[in-house]
């Protein structure tokens, strides 16, 4: 349970404020702002994480949590929220401006507040999630529905089927008293079956659920069928959950042209991102701030511009690490992925090989990196992935395609000759896994680590003896890793191609299918499925076979 | 290995081929400029073909081609590989040009018994890709002269040329000509005077008959007037003429440059460097004095 720091007055409603943190000359404010059906509560670990270098302030909007509720609806549109967003930010921080970081309902009021006069010069930044301006929304929805086009109707559509519960809450009587009746109790389990988080029971639920309906009744046929144009030159920052089931991508794509300033990142998470993620929201929120501040921007924020021009493609937003970009297979699905709008990160033995990728990549349209890494070399690997995600932060998708052949005869195979090939093919696909894989858990990304090989994982030979024992180590890590992160949402797939004969571009596409598939294992090419197949059903033809190598 | 007989040229000759080369590039420059959206290959060919003969031509190796859009890097039914590389969909169609479309104007005229084969590119408007690879063909004409020079074998040239693209992460395409084609030998023919001369299937009768000789002759002394990375290309450069068109590739651009390299006994070299692709690179400061050939 938390306690208001002070209350503070706007007009005739009295407003409950939490702080965390000092107020200090060095550390800017940062507001929060909540959403429908929450309080200030909602908050809580994300104002945590943020306190430990900033001062951080919440506030109960009017009628949610312990402020206090105006008697009629007119009074919840949106110019006394904003009136009450003012009072706050003048209470905690009369002289400089603040940064708003705002949910929801409370993400919709403060773009009224950053596209109004009351405001300008008061807010530093503004980092908004899952609650777009009632004025940009009814201009999506005009423009829409003038084109026509069917693609623009079945967004539409999709986006109604999504705000279902907008028209509910205009139901008389029903909406506010189903809060009253019992909805309150269930809504955290609700919330942890559909939504997958857990949140705290708020000891205001039932009133911040009845109360808070009249947000929608005051303001959203007013704005939505009569919008006004509304734009701003404050830094915007987008957090984006694709999970958001109130919410489709497709409701940001005019974004840019009201809000010039901004920067996108999206996340694998659902509307109430800052409870199921609160340190990412935190993390997110506070580099914005600091870029904002000190105008250093970071790589991830260089990324998070650009992409919010060109979101739209399939990959818009992804970070894609190929290791052993440089060339084959690797280079291809670099490539393919910059087509997709990804960001690719490019690492080689060969920085020339590498860099041209990338290079290639960015005339695609995409934002590209080169790095030199040695896979072989674990403090090579751990500098690389730090490097990473210091950068870049998580990748959504790691693609292993480096590797290093040797054929002959066992007996001529020295220590040296095993620790090398193993280096590669086995410790890079070991240190690529743990190093990536747990950034991406830290991260809470619904990633994917693709492993690509040869059918020497699977297929004996008496010539291959240590290139075909390193390739089946590294395929049964992926088999049993891909057992143990099934719970934690990472993908772990396999790709495996017979070498003779096949174009780099056909294993690119099969490396691509077992992500978007999220397939366990794609085997390219007649010979691979075949060999394939005979090791399944026919090991022990497929045994005999081997010992043809020697002979031929 | 015996030289062809017919691969004694004098200066005089090599004037001639390059009076007509420079004709070949003239037209291409000239129907470049007048290419406009809505345009069809055929129409762009056609324009080509008007011109040339109204400047003199009198025969072809072949008539002359246009590729628009995803066509200039073969793809669709143009790049299938079947019959040889001998495919209807490499003849100019009905796709029409667009803004921001690459496109590339092919002719092979012959001005009495003197024949050019010439392949130019641009874009209607501006394209970076198609930017980037005519920069990089470049390093495909210093490298392809450099070997010549050399001496190495033509299929080794042809696979240095493969290597490279690889290296650059681009398609040959060059390999959906028929026989995989990186060059072709081009031969002097008798002026006879006429104002016409057959052409079959839009090639010239009398040139694919020089072609198809020293296919017979070439086969008896161990050398081959198409160039590319097989065996039957396994052997030094020969005397003469070759019409060397790389071919390169990339997603849906396709770029290329094509024009006759002249192999002595002991030397190569280009006919002229005064062509449109080099006079580009000196503009873009991609080309360096000692790229420059004696003359």
């Amino acid at each position: 349970m938390m306690t208001p720091q002070q209350i503070v007055r706007s007009g005739d409603v009295e407003l409950a404020v939490y702080a965390w943190g000092q107020a200090h000359s060095a550390r800017p404010t940062v507001v929060l702002v909540h959403g429908y059906p929450d309080a200030a509560s909602v908050w809580r670990q994300t104002a945590e994480h943020l306190a430990l270098a900033h001062h951080v302030v919440a506030y109960d909007v009017r009628g949610a949590g312990r402020s206090s509720s105006p008697d009629h609806t007119a009074a919840f549109d949106l110019q006394h929220l904003v009136t009450d967003l003012a009072a706050v930010i003048d209470a905690v921080s009369p002289r400089r401006a603040v940064h708003l970081v705002a949910h929801d309902w409370g993400s919709i009021q403060s773009w009224e507040a950053v596209t109004t006069s009351r405001l300008q010069g008061r807010i530093a930044s503004y980092t908004t999630i899952s609650g777009p301006s009632l004025d940009h929304a009814g201009f999506w929805l005009a423009q829409r529905l003038r084109s026509g086009a069917p693609e623009d109707l079945a967004a539409i559509a999709r986006q109604a089927a999504h705000s279902w519960y907008i028209g509910i809450f205009h139901l008389p009587v029903l909406a506010p008293s189903a809060w009253t009746l019992g909805l309150d109790k269930l809504w955290p389990g609700i919330l942890e079956k559909i939504e997958g988080v857990r949140a705290d029971a708020s000891p205001t639920q039932s009133r911040d659920g009845s109360i808070g309906v009249n947000l929608y009744r005051a303001n959203i046929a007013n704005r939505v069928l009569n919008p006004s144009e509304r734009r701003t030159d404050v830094p915007v920052q987008l957090i984006f959950p694709r999970g958001d089931h109130f919410m489709i991508p497709e409701i940001w794509d005019d974004l840019p042209k009201w809000a010039p300033n901004l920067w996108r990142r999206d996340t694998d998470a659902g509307h109430w991102v800052q409870v199921s993620h609160p340190k990412l929201v935190a993390d997110w929120a506070a580099e914005f701030i600091d870029f904002v501040e000190s105008g250093h921007e970071t790589q991830a924020l260089v990324r998070a511009r650009h992409y919010a021009r060109q979101s739209g493609k399939p990959c818009s937003g992804k970070l894609v690490v190929v290791i052993g970009g440089g060339a084959g297979p690797g280079r291809e699905a670099a490539l393919s992925y910059a087509e997709q709008g990804a960001c690719v990160v490019v690492a080689d033995l060969d920085i020339q090989a590498a860099e041209r990728t990338a290079e290639l990549a960015t005339l695609l349209g995409a934002d590209a990196y080169a790095r030199r890494v040695d896979v072989g070399d674990g403090a090579d690997m751990e500098l690389f992935a730090t490097w990473l995600g210091r950068e870049l932060g998580a990748p959504d998708i790691v693609i292993n395609s480096a590797g290093t052949d040797m054929a002959g005869s066992f007996f001529d195979s020295s220590d040296q000759d095993w620790a090398r090939v193993l280096d590669v093919n086995l410790w890079g696909v070991i240190r690529g896994a743990r190093l990536f894989g747990q950034q991406m858990l830290d991260a809470g990304k619904q990633g994917h680590i693709i492993n690509v090989a040869s059918t020497g994982a699977f297929t004996p030979s008496a010539t291959r003896t240590v290139y075909n024992t390193s390739r089946a180590a590294a395929l049964m890590l992926s088999d049993c890793l891909r057992g143990e992160l099934a719970g934690k949402g990472l993908h772990v797939g396999t790709v495996l191609y017979q070498k003779r004969g096949l174009r780099p571009g056909r294993v690119a596409a099969a490396i691509l299918d077992a992500v978007d598939n999220r397939r366990d294992e794609v085997v390219v090419g007649m010979g691979a499925v075949g060999s394939r197949l005979l090791g399944r059903f026919l090991p022990s033809l497929s045994r005999r076979l081997a010992r043809l190598d020697a002979a031929g | 290995m015996t030289t062809p007989a017919h691969s004694a040229l004098t200066s005089a000759d090599l004037e001639h081929f390059r009076q007509v080369q420079r004709l070949a590039y003239e037209c291409a420059e000239t129907i470049a400029g007048e290419l406009q959206p809505g345009m069809t290959e055929r129409e762009a060919a056609t324009l080509q073909k008007t011109w040339l003969l109204d400047h003199g031509v009198d025969d072809w190796f072949h008539q002359p081609f246009a590729w628009f859009g995803d066509r200039t890097a073969f793809r669709g039914p143009v790049g299938y590989k079947f019959l040889g590389g001998f495919n209807p969909a490499f003849y100019p169609g009905l796709r029409r040009l667009e803004e921001g479309m690459p496109f590339i104007l092919d002719c092979a005229p012959t001005v009495q018994g003197y024949t050019a084969d010439i392949g130019y590119c641009g874009v209607l408007g501006g394209n970076r890709l198609l930017d980037k690879l005519m920069d990089d063909l470049a390093d495909y004409r210093r490298l392809i002269l450099g070997m010549a020079k050399e001496r190495r074998p033509l299929s080794a040239i042809s696979q240095a040329v493969d290597a490279l693209c690889e290296q650059h992460g681009y398609d040959p395409r060059h390999k959906a000509y028929p026989f995989e084609t990186l060059a072709h030998r081009v031969e002097k023919l008798a002026d006879d005077g006429k104002k016409s001369h057959l052409s079959l299937f839009n090639f010239g009768v009398r040139n694919v008959t020089e072609l198809l000789k020293d296919r017979f002759k070439g086969g008896q002394d161990g050398w081959s007037p198409i160039w590319n990375s097989a065996k039957s290309s396994d052997h030094p450069p020969t005397p003469g003429l070759w019409a060397v068109e790389p071919h390169l590739g990339f997603r849906d651009v396709g770029a290329k440059w094509e024009e006759l390299l002249v192999i002595t006994e002991d030397d190569a070299f280009w006919l002229d460097e005064d062509v449109p692709h080099v006079r580009r690179w000196q503009q873009r400061g991609l080309w360096r004095a000692a790229d420059r050939a004696p003359v």
